[in-house]
């Protein structure tokens, strides 16, 4: 696989958010909320990566630094060889048809006042302003048909379709342009487990037909596993560990991924009674106000006194396991 | 027997209509259609809409049921208005003479045609103005956002009526300075609101995803944002309506909007008020009726859409 250079190549992406502090006069510094702090990875063409972390880790804060809708603080993104964060924004523009994005909230995703076939349309129209309606009316209906909508529904309201049917809706907005990358933001967390199984079916074939790269942010790990050729592990905006998928789940590295997969359960109880699982001290620290070094460290059973000066970098571990931490 | 018979052929028929369902589009109802639906089961609003309309038709056509007209004087009237000047259907006269001795049902029809010019001329600049520069504020937010809206506030704490009565002071009284001076204020209120409701519309999912599939600005604005939008501005537009016929009755009042011969629902009920002590009450009485009915369906109007076009009430 490292033969073929990488689609995306994310390096030392960092997003500051400049929070106030209460009560603050307006000449007052702000604080910065270190949402995503210093990632490094590279996305192959074909491959999907897996992001996971708990909430407020930056998962979501990293796609939308990515598609370029927050601003970055420092660090590169490197598009097919151009640096997304520098672009103007029309350059910007001409690369966001091949990147795409799906959205947590089905409904919510689509605007309520416009119909199915303008929803699907509109990436089309932005893109290619000079084709004819019915040119733009007949790849509406195929990607509708291609996502398992009737494409006689085009003219219906998005409220007038289920949660499942609203993200197939959402699929065939990012499919229409062909893209070459599709970021799901916890595409899945919002529907039925039954349904989540169809939608997830549903773009791992598509990303077989196309050859599409995914990257797909979830909190649910099994349904992670099933997807992802690769899987990065978030905590506090660093990343921890990434990993071959089989890899990570039978043979975790980081201490925090070791207690994440410790805390999924299995579907059966008598098994699930014996389970150890790896409780964690404390709470999340406040991204306001990260520990120093090992971000990690406060909650780590292991850590050691290294751990507070310096933050360890991700080292290789073999079967493509990277782990970010001195100890193990 | 025979119902054993037309089975297979009904069979047939079934799967024809159904393929002929797959193929045929299926039209969706658009919020704006539930919306509808909803707005026309109240009936206080239907009662409104239909009294408008009779009022609104009596302002554009109203002087065509008379053989009189709003100018000529009759000087055999004039001076015995109390006794000879009163309404009667008999002479063609409806609503009788003014103090001039001019006919009153022909003032009156002048008079709810400009008034009804003037609130909906207002409405129409408040709503136009008043949204794309709230939304624009709104969307783009940051500085612009700040610089935008402080302008407004300045605008705001400047007292309006004030500026309208300076404005036909200094450049006199006339028709078009009314709608300039009720123009230039009637959008603030309206451009405050749009914000408000863009700032909770930009950060739906719907706007993001519109953003990362790379749509302009201004399309984002007027595409995602203001379509959402529109349900509250219909009925702050609704309610602004007898607002600025209000403003203009209370200038014209005053003694400084609409001037002789020119006439509205204000400067009628303000000649009706200074004829109120010599007995002739049809004087105020007619206009007075034309002004509150309006009013009224205007505010019933605005009512029905909010309940209408707002499902969380229900």
């Amino acid at each position: 696989m490292n033969d073929q250079s990488p689609l995306l190549s994310v390096r030392d992406l960092k997003v500051w958010f400049d929070v106030k502090p209460q009560g603050a006069m307006p000449w007052t510094a702000a604080d910065k909320l270190k949402a995503v702090d210093g990632v490094d990875f590279d996305l192959m063409p074909g491959e999907t990566l897996g992001i996971v972390g708990e909430s407020g880790c930056g998962k979501s804060t990293l796609a939308r630094a990515i598609m370029r809708m927050v601003p970055s603080e420092a660090g590169t993104v490197l598009w097919l060889g151009n640096d997304l964060l520098t672009l103007s924004k029309r350059d910007m523009r001409v690369h966001r048809k091949e990147m795409q994005m799906i959205f947590q909230d089905p409904l919510a995703s689509l605007n309520p006042r416009m119909t199915i076939g303008q929803i699907v349309s509109e990436p089309l129209k932005t893109h290619h302003p000079n084709l004819s309606p019915s040119e733009v009316k007949e790849r509406v209906r195929e990607v509708l048909d291609r996502v398992g909508i009737l494409p006689n529904m085009i003219n219906r309201y998005p409220h007038e379709f289920s949660g499942g049917q609203c993200q197939r809706i959402g699929i065939a907005r990012a499919l229409i342009v062909k893209p070459q990358l599709i970021i799901c933001d916890e595409p899945v967390s919002a529907l039925d487990v039954s349904i989540q199984a169809q939608v997830i079916n549903l773009l791992m074939e598509i990303q077989e037909e196309m050859g599409l790269s995914l990257i797909f942010i979830a909190h649910d790990l099994s349904v992670v596993k099933h997807i992802s050729t690769r899987v990065m592990v978030l905590y506090l905006g660093n990343v921890v560990e990434i990993s071959e998928a089989a890899q990570l789940y039978r043979a975790p590295g980081h201490p925090y991924t070791q207690a994440l997969i410790s805390a999924v359960p299995i579907p059966d109880p008598k098994a699930h009674e014996n389970k150890e699982v790896l409780i964690l001290d404390a709470d999340l620290p406040s991204p306001l106000d990260p520990p120093s070094g090992c971000v990690f460290r406060t909650r780590c059973p292991h850590a050691i006194a290294e751990c507070a000066q310096s933050k360890p970098p991700l080292t290789e571990r073999g079967n493509g396991q990277q782990v970010a931490c001195f100890v193990l | 027997m025979t119902d054993k018979l037309a089975q297979p052929f009904q069979q047939a028929k079934t799967a024809e209509m159904a393929q002929g369902m797959l193929e045929q589009e299926v039209q969706g109802r658009s919020l704006w259609a539930d919306a509808r639906a909803r707005f026309l089961s109240n009936k206080a609003a239907m009662v409104s809409v239909v009294a408008l309309a009779l009022i609104v038709l009596f302002s554009l056509f109203g002087q065509s049921l008379s053989q009189f007209d709003n100018e000529t004087i009759d000087w055999d009237i004039l001076g015995n208005v109390k006794e000879a000047g009163r309404p009667s259907i008999e002479n063609g006269h409806f609503f009788g003479f003014d103090e001039n001795g001019r006919d009153l049902y022909n003032r009156v029809v002048q008079g709810s045609r400009i008034s009804l010019a003037v609130g909906i001329v207002g409405a129409v600049i408040a709503v136009l103005v008043g949204t794309l520069y709230g939304a624009t504020a709104g969307f783009i937010g940051g500085r612009v956002d700040s610089i935008m809206m402080r302008l407004v506030d300045i605008f705001m704490s400047i007292p309006y009526m004030f500026v309208l009565i300076l404005l036909l002071v200094v450049a006199g009284r006339s028709i078009t300075m009314i709608f300039v001076g009720i123009g230039l204020t009637a959008w603030l209120d309206m451009s405050r609101i749009v914000r408000g409701q863009t700032l909770s519309i930009k950060n739906r999912e719907f706007v993001e995803a519109a953003i990362a599939i790379g749509v302009p600005t201004w399309r984002i604005i007027l595409r995602h944002i203001v379509p959402n939008l529109l349900g509250v501005v219909v009925v702050y537009a609704t309610l602004l309506v007898p607002t600025m016929i209000l403003t203009e009755s209370f200038i014209s009042f005053l003694g400084l909007g609409v001037q002789e011969p020119l006439t509205s629902w204000g400067a009628l009920i303000s000649e009706g008020v200074k004829s109120m002590n010599y007995g002739t009450l049809w004087h105020l009485g007619f206009p007075l009726f034309f002004f509150v009915v309006t009013i009224f369906c205007f505010f019933f109007i605005g009512d029905g859409l909010r309940d209408a076009l707002d499902p969380k009430d229900r």
